[in-house]
């Protein structure tokens, strides 16, 4: 379960552009729960993700995984429970390494990085066989340093790795935004099997409508620094992609976009 | 011929272990580590006085190495804990080592001629037949050389030579594998640094003296011999990254010695009359480098607009 409690975060804080983007936001998640949030720019979906992971600093309230408080932990401990995959295909992956190398070092996540071998090779089968599940060929270029792939390859590869050791939750940063239309279906297909399979507690930010709608069992419409809309479960499936679009309309007005 | 031959090989060979280091920060990490400069000469300080203090001189090696390794963490933990930028926290190293050389040394200047060292000693004159004698100094090193590089290559094929590899690459995902990319980098600096005042030691062991100012611009000879060693092996896929610097190291001093050579060119009918000295070493050094990194741009913009 994540919880966030009474969330304050200003930027340029104590400048003339100061801007408050939370102020006292509240948010519960449950276990497993795969949540979409929409919301146009500005809204803090992204901002929201970014204080989850602690990828930026807090100006008030606290963060709770699982009931332990973790507002003080830094990015890099917290990435222990979480997976993450990023808007920018580059992020997931290391360009000039392998691909099998890229596999081996998500494969050693949550292990001591010491003098052991880098690659195990009774894993590689292993690797092969969960690089072939994407359909994309990767299985068979496994000495191909991960910067000549596509796009699209590489998001593939970056939520696979993402998602390799036993993680709790998934942070999907508008994970499917760079891709072509082809492609980001693809990989959202991929990302609702991913999802099940692990059963993992899942974030999505999107500013697809239609993908937000289909996906998920809880979406969140932010604005401002509030959830205007959270539905979830039956409330949620009932949802049609026109209500969404209205309801982004009038705050889309709202902003003068 | 054969003795300025001698001198290329053994001269390069010596540099080549303090570019290994250099390729670990400069083309690994992308981290311009200045420190080099000063952890070179420390290397050869602490060794001159092991050596004239009774020391083994093969003990120095690993204990020189350990001595680089401290002062690149410190490069390293004033780069990552108190956020000072990469070429400063080199800068500070670099200037505050100047003085701690002249502790460890007592002088500016420490001579060890006629001491034991890796290259002559009771072991190996036993070992080594006379006709072999002016060759001993370049087989050390190509053993020296050999096993640094064998490690380093070893090394990089392990876990945490992969998160290595991963920081320069990709910092980010460093975090998403939930670990420190701070100590990662702190990691690197120690090693380039420990293979940097290895360096020192040998070069210090092989010339018999220590002198403060021998480090001036070692980091510019070790980002030579890296970039004209990556970028002639670029599309040699077979040969490693860490050769690669090996040859360069030996390429780039010969083309210092050649320079240092000249003192006559001909331009079709003009002759030009070059005084170069040795004093214009690092004039020569420097000027190499510069037309290095200018060919190396250029072959780089053609590549990028032919893909």
């Amino acid at each position: 379960m994540l919880e966030l409690r009474h969330i304050e975060k200003y930027y340029n804080a104590g400048t003339v552009n100061e801007m408050c983007l939370f102020d006292d936001f509240n948010l519960t998640i449950q276990d497993h729960q795969f949540v979409s949030v929409v919301g146009s720019n500005g809204s803090g979906k992204t901002s929201m993700l970014n204080l989850i992971c602690g990828s930026i600093p807090l100006d008030g309230g606290r963060i709770l995984m699982n009931g332990r408080d973790i507002t003080g932990l830094p990015e890099y401990k917290r990435q222990r429970s979480i997976g993450r995959v990023y808007q920018n295909p580059a992020m997931g992956t290391c360009p000039n390494m392998t691909i099998l190398e890229n596999m081996s070092l998500a494969d050693n996540k949550g292990k001591p990085f010491h003098l052991l071998p880098g690659t195990n090779r009774q894993r590689i089968d292993s690797y092969r066989e969960s690089l072939k599940k994407l359909g994309l060929g990767l299985e068979d270029k496994l000495e191909v340093k991960a910067g000549v792939l596509s796009g699209g390859q590489r998001q593939a590869m970056a939520l696979l790795m993402a998602t390799m050791t036993p993680i709790e939750f998934l942070i999907l940063d508008e994970h499917t935004a760079a891709l072509d239309p082809k492609t980001a279906e693809t990989i959202m297909i991929l990302t609702d099997q991913v999802v099940k399979e692990k059963n993992l507690t899942t974030i999505m930010v999107t500013h697809n409508l239609r993908y937000a709608v289909e996906y998920g069992d809880r979406l969140l419409m932010m604005h401002q620094g509030h959830a205007v809309i959270d539905q979830a479960g039956q409330e949620k499936a009932s949802v049609n992609i026109d209500d969404i679009l209205k309801k982004f309309n009038e705050i889309s007005i709202e902003c003068g976009n | 011929m054969i003795t300025i031959l001698l001198g290329v090989l053994e001269e390069g060979l010596v540099y080549a272990i303090m570019a290994l280091g250099v390729y670990i920060t400069y083309k690994i990490l992308d981290f311009p580590d200045l420190s080099v400069d000063s952890t070179f000469p420390m290397g050869a300080a602490i060794t001159a006085v092991s050596i004239i203090g009774g020391m083994s001189p093969v003990l120095t090696l690993p204990l020189t190495f350990l001595a680089g390794a401290l002062a690149g963490c410190a490069t390293g933990l004033i780069h990552v804990k108190l956020k000072v930028r990469d070429l400063l926290s080199g800068i500070i190293v670099m200037t505050a080592l100047y003085s701690i050389n002249l502790r460890i040394a007592g002088k500016a200047n420490l001579p060890i001629f006629s001491q034991q060292t890796i290259f002559d000693n009771d072991f190996l004159n036993g070992l080594l037949p006379d006709s072999c004698k002016p060759y001993a100094v370049l087989l050390v090193l190509i053993v020296i050389v050999l096993i640094c590089k064998i490690l380093l290559d070893l090394y990089l094929k392990t876990r945490s030579g992969y998160l290595l590899r991963a920081a320069g690459d990709n910092e980010t995902l460093v975090t998403s594998l939930a670990k420190d990319k701070g100590t990662v980098k702190i990691l690197g600096l120690a090693i380039a640094n420990g293979f940097a005042a290895l360096a020192g030691s040998i070069y210090c062991q092989q010339k018999g003296f220590f002198e403060i100012s021998m480090g001036t611009g070692t980091i510019v000879i070790g980002l030579a011999n890296v970039i004209i060693g990556t970028q002639l092996f670029k599309r040699v896929s077979f040969v490693k990254a860490t050769t690669a610097v090996i040859i360069g190291s030996i390429i780039y001093k010969a083309c210092v010695s050649i320079a240092l050579s000249l003192d006559v060119i001909h331009i079709g009918r003009v002759t030009i009359t070059l005084p170069v000295t040795a004093s214009d070493l690092k004039l020569v050094t420097s000027i190499l480098f510069l037309i290095i990194l200018t060919v190396g741009n250029r072959k780089g913009k053609r590549g990028k607009a032919h893909a």
